[in-house]
């Protein structure tokens, strides 16, 4: 990391600190910014975080790995999760997945070369009446069939 | 999503918001309670605790800070009623929290919303500032001197287990959210140590329909242990899912036939952690004392391989369990592996039988409610369908499931 990114880093989690309080509460809706923005939580952003919440950086760790959409390693700039519980799963998600992963290249679990997509599989979105459900970043889309889905990738920039 | 025409005679009702804001600050306090206690409404996450004594016991707790949290982590696979109360009746759900605020004296409501849904965030933020610029948030609302509450939309970042009450707080409060020991239970110690009321969404959307129209005309409702109606999810081999609200003691036949299911074989009521209800029992209700459910109901039609069904369950809860609790961690891994043991037709009958015993430990041995409800399928599937299951049919097809092709 440049000294640049760390000063501009230290600077966002100050002031998302600022937003949300000096305390231990706020560290969900900071580092759920932070992920939102960069797509994962460096282990820079972790030490800054647990510097100024005072608190030890392991803590930090322990709640990022806790919850599976944080992450601390990069991920692609869009985030697609494909529900994979049972009623989406009767409805086709299978054909919906390996059209995906054809049309990108790459399998579920891993991020294309692009970096502009990581796919992955989620456990049931809610939208069981409405399956195969997908959600890209924090956008849900539903009755997927295996065309839609990809036409719904190739218009994400 | 198409908001459409519901049609239900509780939670459906007509209702414009701030009604029974306006019809609760003007009664006392101890008067909502009573009507509470009359409607005899019960938690409607699942787990079916009187809403009143929860209510009761903080209210009646002295001390600076309380809090009313509603909890919209709606994880179970197969519900998404909590999904079309928020988005096509919020007036209901933040209504419902006001009036909590009022009763128990608590100036402070948060909703955990499940991060899955952080799509509704932006329309559920602005009907917020919405209602604060009618004065049914913040300081003397509706003119009521001193009544002052605020509410707070925080996200979750998708840990199924977070629905479970003192993990949600744990994971408000920063943490992993791993489940505590109860007691002390929430009403006591709950969000940063105070009194806290943790509410379904379905629960709290129930208040201002009971607080306009009184609790005796709630409880006509449904049956004598179950009143009111309920919101069921309905998914799965149907024509027509989605959400409907009947009244408690509907029988399982009845709904079938309103979704439009046909050649049912099984009915997953209550989610993955529910139990499989077989053709046989179709009569059986839907109802607390009965087949309990939180609104979950998936359907399988003839053509579905119920093992593969099962193993997407085991699946699930060896990704969701938080790990804390070894019965829990280690009981839902084994589960898993003596289905794959007999998808692969290797088992004995022997030690399937011990999976049964091990799933009957964790109902009792599990530090929270995850671990003591998922070996529910494990048990009722591999009893209900051990004709289908152990004939070997699954084996040939590869334990894949169906005419869908998979």
């Amino acid at each position: 990391m440049l000294v640049l990114e760390r000063n501009s880093m230290t600077e966002e989690i100050e002031h998302l600190v600022e937003k949300y309080g000096k305390d231990r509460s706020s560290l969900m809706p900071i580092l759920q910014d932070i992920q939102r923005k960069h797509k994962y939580i460096s282990d820079f952003a972790q030490q800054e975080i647990a510097r100024v919440l005072d608190i030890h950086p392991v803590e930090v760790y322990s709640v990022i790995s806790f919850y599976a959409f944080l992450n601390t390693k990069p991920k692609g700039r869009n985030i697609v999760r494909l529900c994979q519980t049972i009623t989406c799963d009767m409805h086709g998600k299978d054909e919906v997945a390996k059209a995906i992963e054809r049309e990108l290249g790459i399998k579920f679990g891993n991020t294309t070369k692009d970096n502009k997509f990581t796919l992955e599989y989620a456990n049931c979105l809610g939208m069981c009446d409405q399956g195969p459900a997908m959600i890209i970043n924090e956008r849900v889309f539903y009755k997927l069939t295996p065309e839609k889905a990809v036409e719904i990738l190739n218009g994400i920039k | 999503m198409e908001k459409t025409n519901r049609k239900g005679e509780v939670l459906f009702s007509r209702y414009s918001r701030g009604e029974a804001i306006q019809k609760a600050i003007s009664a006392n306090r101890e008067d909502v309670l009573f009507e509470l206690r009359e409607s005899k409404l019960k938690g409607r996450g699942g787990a079916g605790f009187p809403t009143a004594s929860k209510w009761t016991m903080v209210a009646a707790a002295n001390s600076p800070q309380k809090y009313i949290i509603c909890n919209a982590d709606e994880g179970e696979p197969g519900t998404f009623k909590d999904r079309v109360l928020l988005l096509e009746y919020p007036e209901l759900v933040f209504d419902g929290m006001v009036i909590a605020g009022y009763v128990l004296g608590a100036t402070k409501g948060i909703v955990y919303l499940r991060g899955e849904y952080e799509y509704m965030l932006k329309s559920l933020e602005d009907y917020l500032a919405e209602m604060k610029k009618d004065n049914l948030l913040g300081k003397d609302i509706l003119g009521k001197k001193g009544f002052e509450f605020e509410i707070e939309i925080r996200l979750g970042s998708g840990a199924y287990v977070c629905g479970e009450e003192t993990a949600l707080i744990e994971s408000l409060e920063g943490n992993r959210g791993e489940a505590r020991n109860r007691p002390p239970y929430p009403v006591n110690t709950g969000f940063m140590g105070y009194p806290t009321v943790v509410n379904n969404v379905e629960t709290l959307a129930s208040v201002p329909h009971i607080v306009t129209k009184g609790g005796g005309w709630f409880a006509k409702h449904g049956t004598d242990k179950s009143t009111g109606s309920k919101l069921f999810s309905v998914s799965g081999d149907c024509e027509k899912s989605g959400v409907y609200e009947l009244p408690w003691g509907t029988k399982i036949s009845e709904l079938l036939e309103l979704v439009g299911a046909k050649n049912t074989k099984a009915v997953q009521v209550g989610g993955a952690s529910g139990t499989c209800i077989p053709k046989s029992q179709f009569e059986r209700t839907l109802a607390y004392e009965d087949a309990a459910t939180g609104g979950s109901i998936m359907i399988f039609d003839e053509s579905r391989d119920m093992l593969h069904v099962l193993k997407n369950f085991m699946e699930f809860f060896v990704e969701e369990s938080c790990g804390q609790c070894t019965p829990c961690r280690i009981g839902n891994t084994k589960l898993l592996e003596g289905v794959e043991m007999i998808e692969k037709g290797e088992f004995t009958f022997g030690y399937i039988n011990q999976l049964k015993d091990l799933g009957k430990t964790m109902q009792i041995a599990s530090k929270c409610g995850l671990g003591q409800s998922s070996p529910n399928s494990f048990i009722s599937i591999l009893e209900n369908f051990r004709d289908e299951i152990f004939s070997g049919r699954s084996c040939s097809n590869n334990g894949k499931g169906g005419k869908h092709g998979k």
